[in-house]
């Protein structure tokens, strides 16, 4: 099968469907790469690089999405400039299209798609599910979106972002407010708290805390009774009087940071607008504001998607193509997402689509031109699931777990007190040389006890083989059997013990010096 | 020799073995010890043979010459892999001189014994041909079980345990026969007990799943110590009583050590099947883990172990199995040179035998003070970078920790997940030995390394030379 790697055409779009490592993995999954000229250049990749993995470079875009079998994008298809014919019109009949689909915006495009009678996977599509994290591009989307939005901020701002003493003064940190700790939040927090700001961080999730947490950061709380953990782990919208103590939060905290960074999205509407005309007045001049919502209409009232401004010595930022400007390491994950799905549907040698994959059902939007989009509920998340597992364990079954010791420590007892009661019986009736050989036994049997516990449990196995050896003393007991007529049964008896014993002797001192000697520091 | 002299000798051997078995408790005494033990023996066998109550010196002369080359062989052929191997085959022969000594000495009793010393004196040789026959039958059961001769799995009769008792039963009964009885009508009874506490053996072993054998092979240990302490008591020598106590109580420990690891109770690993009955059945009801099983293939790994600055290495009996501990020391080595923090961890529980692990890295010339104990090296999971995995699954396995419906919930574990990332080595997705799903393969930082664990190795190592062949190249 043949996997097609088009050059991106939208404008500013630097990344691309695949890197000469991910196109490498793509031929041991058995497929056969085609790389349009130039598909990589964005991303600081060579042809000669894509060539070098084995890799068939096509020259012209349209030679390419004729070819392929399955086309590999990062941006939905669009009007190809070049070629003047939308990409959607490129893609052979009943040909396959993985990329980044947006379908619930882009209704027009899969018309187009459904008369080709496409097969389309949207990346945008993978359902948040644990077993398909591999192939979650928006997650790796969003990780370098957080980290870029820190960068961008970093490039505006005025000031180090850690605090300094320096011989020639003081230099104060920069503080950070990073509202939605989701992915790119996170990124957004892990890469601030680098470069040495002081970050803080608002979800309206509380499950999120103590990621927030062990990112270094500090989690600002409101006290209200709601969760907003909404399905497949994104947040929903909340009740009035938790918005009106959030906005009274932000409001506080954007007189104090010097920089915002906001994640906020809920999936299906337009962004919250979270940051006011009158908070952005009300902060320091120099402050930076990065939006990564701008592209669903901005967390701030004053966002223009894909532009940079100055609002009275504020610098709100909204560029909409951040992965973008991070082309190597965005093309390098989403590349390696898109194997991951098509390693999961098969590779070429058994490539399917499999409605029964949840992963695959949910990526899948249309089906041979069919419209599949949007498949049926996907169970909860595995962590619910495991919540609910973990409440549901019987009581009994602790009951039972903690009565185990005590009832060890009884049977113990009971165990030393019938011991006593028949050393007494034996002493009753016992004679004296059985008694003295009893003393001897039960003494050797503590010598041992003792002697045993300080061994070192890496020394376990020539411990075996030496009490192997020493067990070989039973050779006196054959000994004294030897010593009768040859013939007698006795004597036999006795000889063939005294051959075993002695291979014990020899062998297992023999063995163990061998195992001894092995040990150097 | 005069008996006081004899008396004398057999206390300084007995002082040699508990010294023999006392400088085990370091590396450094451990060589010293050993040789007080062979030291201890040879001063045992001498005085015996020299204490006038042993004749037919050629007889003896030439079984202990044939038995020690024997020994020798087999000492210097073994492959440390094989240890599991030679120890329970040693085991069964000190079982089979128990039952033999038994034997020997029903036939011909010592002279000038009166009715009760009698009584006293028979009840001796029963127990010992019980305990001796049981240990001797078992190690061979181990051994085929550990050689792959017998399937590794358990094997499980119905009302197996009725079956164990009614053994016990029968035996205590025919003893009752034998004791008193005259040598003629008393044979029968002894014989017909030593063929079926040789059932007995057997069956005990076989019910015991593979994941267990390290607690079958220590108590059979302590079984062998049984049999010669029970031969002490039907001579009448301390010596006997004093070696086999030390033992029978050594394996008995191990035997303790080794189910405190796994977390069950000794009676349920003597009275067998745990393994299997209780294991089976919740692995297949309980939830599947969650989450995507991640591959890696060599190279990758290469890189992950060049990039990090602690490596943990775990290996289990997979590692021995493949006989890779040789180059597994070769990549520590090249990571160490790299100024990496590489250490071996080992569960009390991993291989076939109680340290058998140390063993085989030790063969491997890997320094034993790189190697640490699970309770040494728990805590330092979290500040690890990468794990690699060898060939071990239940001692690694999160769900012992935090899944009650686990059937090894409770059993103390590695927590290797804890590091940043580790790479699991298997050859597939089976589960271990207990039959246990092992949701560490599930987690999102745990690769998965299939394949043959040798040649896995290998080709890590490959890959690590070759970058730094690269390397030195650049500059």
């Amino acid at each position: 099968m043949k996997v097609g790697i088009p050059r991106e055409v939208h404008r500013g779009e630097r990344r691309v469907a695949a890197t000469p490592e991910t196109s490498a993995r793509l031929t041991k999954l058995g497929f056969e790469v085609l790389v349009e000229s130039g598909a990589g250049e964005g991303a600081s990749f060579r042809d000669a690089d894509y060539e070098k993995v084995g890799a068939r470079i096509v020259p012209a875009a349209v030679a390419l999405w004729g070819e392929a079998d399955i086309v590999l994008k990062v941006q939905p298809p669009e009007l190809h400039p070049a070629a003047e014919v939308h990409e959607a019109e490129l893609l052979r009949e009943k040909g396959v299209l993985v990329s980044f689909v947006w379908p619930a915006k882009n209704g027009e495009l899969l018309d187009r798609l459904a008369e080709r009678s496409a097969t389309v996977l949207a990346m945008d599509q993978i359902p948040r599910i644990t077993r398909a994290q591999k192939m979650d591009a928006l997650s790796s989307m969003a990780n370098i979106a957080g980290y870029r939005a820190v960068i961008e901020a970093a490039s505006f701002f005025g000031r180090f972002f850690t605090g300094q003493m320096t011989a020639a003064g003081k230099v104060p940190p920069a503080k950070v407010l990073v509202i939605g700790a989701g992915v790119a939040g996170l990124a957004a927090i892990g890469a601030a708290r680098g470069l040495g700001a002081i970050v803080r961080a608002f979800d309206t999730r509380p499950a999120v805390k103590e990621q927030v947490q062990s990112m270094g950061a500090e989690f600002l709380e409101i006290v209200v009774e709601e969760d907003a953990a909404g399905e497949g782990g994104y947040a929903k919208e909340m009740s009035a009087e938790f918005i009106a103590r959030e906005m009274a939060l932000f409001a506080e905290q954007a007189r104090d940071v010097d920089i915002i960074i906001t994640t906020a999205l809920i999936p299906g509407k337009p962004a919250p607008v979270l940051l006011t005309d009158d908070m952005v007045k009300s902060m320091r001049a120099g402050s930076v504001i990065v939006d990564l919502a701008a592209e669903n209409g901005g967390n701030c009232a004053l966002t223009r998607p894909g532009q940079v401004i100055d609002y009275r010595g504020v610098t709100i930022i909204g560029y909409v193509d951040l992965p973008s400007r991070l082309a190597p390491t965005a093309s390098q994950l989403y590349g390696t997402n898109l194997t991951h799905l098509l390693a999961d549907m098969g590779g070429a040698k058994s490539w399917h689509i499999d409605l029964d994959d949840p992963v695959v059902r949910g990526a899948l939007v249309l089906k041979d031109g069919e419209l599949m989009w949007p498949p049926p509920k996907v169970e909860p998340s595995p962590q619910e699931k495991r919540a609910k597992k973990a409440t549901t364990i019987p009581p009994g079954d602790i009951v039972r777990a903690e009565k185990k010791p005590e009832q060890r420590s009884a049977s113990g007892v009971v165990v030393l007190a019938l011991i006593a009661v028949l050393l007494f019986g034996i002493g009753l009736v016992a004679p004296k040389e059985l008694l003295s050989h009893l003393t001897v036994f039960v003494l050797a049997c503590f010598v041992g006890w003792q002697v045993i516990w300080n061994v070192t449990p890496a020394l376990h196995t020539p411990l075996m083989s030496v009490t192997n050896a020493i067990s070989g003393i039973i050779i006196v007991g054959g000994m004294l059997q030897i010593s009768g007529r040859f013939e007698a049964a006795a004597t036999i008896l006795g000889a063939v013990a005294v051959l075993v014993a002695t291979i014990n002797i020899s062998g297992g001192f023999l063995v163990t010096q061998r195992m001894l000697r092995m040990f150097h520091r | 020799m005069p008996e006081s002299l004899v008396t004398v000798a057999y206390l300084i051997s007995g002082i040699l073995f508990i010294l023999s078995l006392g400088g085990l408790s370091a590396q450094e005494s451990a060589r010293r010890g050993n040789l007080f033990g062979i030291v201890g023996m040879a001063l045992a066998v001498l005085a015996t043979a020299l204490s006038g109550k042993v004749g037919g010196y050629p007889l003896l002369f030439g079984c202990v010459a044939v038995g020690g080359l024997i020994g020798a062989l087999l000492a210097a052929r073994v492959a440390m892999t094989s240890m599991p191997e030679l120890v329970a085959i040693l085991h069964s022969f000190v079982g089979l001189a128990a039952v033999l000594v038994g034997f020997a000495s029903t036939l011909a009793p010592a002279a000038g014994m009166t009715g009760v010393e009698m009584a006293i004196h028979e009840v001796e040789v029963f127990i010992g041909v019980f305990v001796g026959a049981i240990t001797f039958t078992g190690s061979i059961a181990a051994f085929a079980k550990l050689r792959g001769l017998i399937s590794g799995k358990p094997l499980l009769l119905p009302g197996r345990h009725w079956l164990n008792l009614v053994i016990v039963l029968t035996s205590i009964v025919l003893g009752t026969r034998f004791v008193g009885a005259p040598l003629e009508s008393g044979l029968t009874p002894l014989l017909i007990m030593t063929g079926l506490s040789g059932l007995l053996g057997v069956h005990l072993v076989l019910a015991i799943g593979g994941a267990d054998m390290p607690v079958v092979v220590s108590m059979l240990n302590s079984y062998s110590g049984w049999a010669a302490a029970a031969a002490g008591f039907m001579l009448s020598n301390d010596l006997l009583i004093i070696t086999g106590a030390l033992v029978g109580s050594s394996g008995a420990i191990l035997s303790y050590i080794m189910c405190r690891a796994m977390n069950r109770s000794f009676i349920s690993v003597i009275a067998g099947g745990f393994g299997a009955e209780e294991g089976a059945a919740p692995a297949k009801a309980g939830a599947e883990p969650a989450g995507e099983v991640v591959a890696i293939e060599a190279p990758e790994t290469g890189d992950l172990l060049r990039e990090a600055k602690t490596v943990i290495v775990v290996p289990g009996y997979g590692m021995a199995v493949a006989q890779a501990q040789h180059p597994l020391y070769e990549i520590a080595k090249l990571l160490k040179e790299r100024g990496k923090k590489v250490r071996f961890a080992i569960h009390p529980v991993a291989g076939r035998l109680p340290g058998h692990m140390n063993v085989l890295l030790a063969e491997a010339k890997v320094p034993y003070d790189v190697v640490l104990e699970m309770e040494e090296i728990n805590e330092d999971f979290p500040e690890t970078d990468v794990v690699l995995v060898i060939g071990a699954n239940d001692i690694v396995n999160p769900g012992a920790l935090d899944d009650p419906s686990s059937p090894i919930y409770g059993m103390p574990v590695l927590e290797v997940w804890k590091a940043k990332t580790s790479v699991v080595m298997k050859r597939s997705m089976a589960s271990g030995y207990a039959g246990v799903d092992n949701p560490l393969f599930y987690k999102e930082n745990t690769r998965m390394l299939f394949g043959d664990a040798k040649k896995n190795v290998d080709a890590i190592l490959a890959a690590l030379r070759e970058k730094r062949a690269a390397a030195a190249a650049a500059e």
